[in-house]
């Protein structure tokens, strides 16, 4: 891959705090432009990578860049290269919208004559045009949160890190804020996210997974479903479904509902589909259809953890 | 830089002044201070409560106990009627002083004799003790001397003494410059040490590391607010001083804008050490006032740093205190000029390039 097409590229990362590997030889590469997921659960090591690759943490060992700029010795030119925002929303509360504005744009370094654009353009994504004056602390999470995405990107920056940004924020906000980041993403703007939510997952262009410290998986979403599946899902439309569910459990064939559609998760399709259709023939229970369907971003990653 | 420097500061500006009773805090209690302590804090011994048990109950003991009640320091609440009462009196505190006058006194004093009195004081407040008998002999010494004039004049040296700088020996002239350096000190302090670890704690630090923002500018935008708020409160207090307190000002006064910006430099300088080791604003509060307490004690503030151990006396050449309380009593009492006090400036701002070097150090080494 050319140089010119990546954003983020890092090889061997790792950091460690006293005898514990936070962050384990891991080897990431984002194209520019591309939305890039990086996931994992609680205490993986999402927080610590993306915290080295924005310069707040230096590595203990291994190389790489972001947006062309050593990790290692061009930190404060990284920081003027990206955008960076946490879960924490990390405004001053007592200042007022307007006053989070023109300070962060004075930090950043905006130029006088694409400031006031600039502010426009925050408020205006955030929804906030007509509570410039309002004290930040009395906006509901959501605006709060768009505020400090806007006020993180200020300065345009081609490369912006979201470390779980939509946490703590309800489902129409989550989805507003997705709509921001497809958005910049078409204009050309790098995003590297972490999330837990698998919803959130399937947004991506590109996904890794880490656990304990190591990527485990990478590919698109679909990619992720097709290679890193080890077992099948079957999709079940059947007469009397929770019946049918039982007859499946008492055969040690795990299962959920969707609606009134079965799931249930095997090893082969090939050996189930017929040994299901006879279990639940066999209870006077008839079997409209069973097909193999793509799993779901949370079974893969559900499966691949449980196999680490 | 200056623009990132200068965001810092009015942001630093808007968060003190948004909340009213942070403007309490900062420009109301020092001046509440300097009142309160203005008046408290003081060495003058005064109405010193005191019993008289007279034996002698003579022409010449009740001159003696008038003129102990009427040289102003003596307040004689009780006559007392027997040594047990004395005692009671001074078990429960209600007496500082008792004199007692045995029989014979007068006829003593009428043959020429050597004659006795006898004043007990209660010594648990030793400073108070020490004064109270000092007065009472210096009582006695003029009556023993007026008794004598009245017959043959003795040849004898007259001592008479003269307090320099202070001549009124008004402990408020001493103690009110020294309220104004220790009231400004806790002031910045707390200032400084909580402003940075509130970033701290809600997270803004984090999200201040990954602009542009430089540690130095940081660091700048983080106490030049306070150095400014600092320079006010101390022009307000100074003010006080002068016209509330007539604190008489005997040197160049316009030495104290100089003096009193290397004194902040070092206190501001501590303020972000504190910063550098407190995660948590409750620490921060804490580390100031263990700092803070001692820092006043053995500044030579209330106790002469001369009498203290002489390692004792090392430990305070890194008190930023210690230094500015020479300047600022050597400014207003005794009319000090930079010739005279260059050590101490000196010594300050050295003081203060070091603490500043090695919180900037620690601040950095945090930061990564």
């Amino acid at each position: 891959m050319n140089r010119s097409t990546i954003a983020v590229k890092v090889r061997g990362l790792t950091k460690r705090f006293g005898d514990f590997t936070a962050v384990d030889m891991i080897d990431l590469s984002v194209k520019k432009g591309e939305i890039f997921g990086f996931l994992g659960p609680n205490g993986a090591g999402k927080s610590t990578t993306i915290k080295m690759l924005c310069g707040l943490l230096l590595p203990a060992g291994g190389e790489g860049s972001v947006g062309g700029y050593d990790i290692m010795k061009e930190s404060e030119e990284i920081k003027k290269t990206i955008g960076y925002m946490s879960q924490k929303f990390s405004l001053y509360d007592d200042l007022t919208v307007g006053e989070n504005i023109e300070f962060f744009s004075g930090i950043y370094g905006v130029s006088n004559s694409r400031k006031k654009k600039r502010e426009e353009w925050v408020l205006e994504m955030a929804g906030l045009q007509d509570r410039r004056r309002a004290v930040t602390k009395t906006l509901p999470g959501g605006f709060k949160q768009r505020l400090a995405l806007g006020c993180a990107i200020l300065h345009e920056p081609p490369i912006i890190f979201l470390d779980e940004p939509t946490s703590g924020v309800d489902p129409v906000s989550r989805r507003n804020f997705w709509d921001l980041i497809y958005g910049m993403s078409r204009s050309g703007t790098t995003i590297f996210v972490t999330t837990h939510y698998m919803d959130e997952a399937e947004y991506c262009d590109r996904l890794a997974l880490i656990y304990r410290g190591r990527v485990i998986a990478e590919g698109t979403p679909l990619e992720m479903k097709q290679k890193h599946m080890p077992r099948d899902v079957l999709e079940i439309e059947a007469g009397r479904p929770v019946e049918a569910m039982e007859v499946l459990h008492r055969q040690g064939i795990e299962t959920a509902l969707f609606g009134s559609l079965i799931h249930a998760t095997v090893i082969s399709a090939e050996h189930a589909i017929p040994t299901i259709r006879k279990a639940i023939e066999e209870s006077q229970i008839h079997v409209f259809r069973i097909e193999r369907i793509m799993p779901s971003l949370e079974d893969v990653f559900v499966t691949l953890i449980e196999a680490a | 830089m200056f623009e990132r420097i200068k965001q810092m500061i009015i942001k630093e500006f808007i968060q003190v002044f948004r909340d009213r009773r942070m403007i309490a805090i900062v420009f109301l209690t020092p001046i509440m201070q300097l009142l309160a302590f203005g008046y408290a804090v003081t060495t003058d011994v005064n109405n010193i409560s005191t019993a008289i048990y007279d034996l002698d109950k003579s022409y010449e003991s009740r001159e003696l106990v008038r003129r102990l009640k009427s040289s102003g320091y003596f307040d004689i609440r009780y006559v007392a009627q027997s040594p047990d009462e004395i005692r009671e009196l001074l078990d429960r505190g209600k007496i500082a002083t008792a004199l007692q006058i045995d029989r014979g006194f007068s006829s003593d004093l009428k043959n020429r004799r050597q004659t006795e009195v006898q004043i007990l004081v209660d010594g648990t407040d030793s400073n108070t003790a020490t004064v109270a008998m000092d007065y009472a002999n210096r009582v006695i010494i003029k009556y023993t001397k007026d008794m004598e004039r009245q017959r043959v004049e003795p040849v004898r040296i007259d001592l008479r003494t003269r307090a320099w700088y202070n001549p009124d020996l008004r402990s408020k002239n001493y103690n009110v410059p020294g309220v104004i350096a220790i009231v400004i000190m806790l002031t910045c302090l707390l200032l400084t040490s909580m402003a940075v670890v509130r970033e701290r704690e809600i997270g803004t630090m984090e999200q201040l590391m990954v602009t542009p923002l430089k540690p130095i500018e940081l660091m700048l935008g983080k106490t030049i607010p306070f150095a400014i708020i600092g320079f006010f409160d101390v022009f307000l207090v100074t003010m006080v001083g002068i016209f509330w307190f007539d604190i008489p000002i005997k040197g160049p006064i316009q030495l104290m804008p100089l003096a009193t910006a290397i004194y902040l430099f070092s206190v501001l300088g501590i303020g972000l050490f504190i910063s550098t080791i407190s995660r948590t604003q409750q620490q921060a509060m804490m580390a100031t006032f263990l700092f803070y307490i001692p820092a006043v004690l053995l500044s030579g503030f209330m106790f002469p740093i001369e009498n203290m151990p002489e390692i004792i006396q090392y430990g305070t050449y890194i008190n930023p205190l210690r230094y500015f309380l020479i300047i600022i009593r050597g400014i207003f009492l005794k009319g000090n000029g930079l010739d005279i006090l260059w050590p101490q400036m000196g010594s300050l701002f050295v003081l203060g390039v070091v603490v500043i070097a090695i919180s900037a150090l620690r601040f950095r080494k945090r930061i990564s």
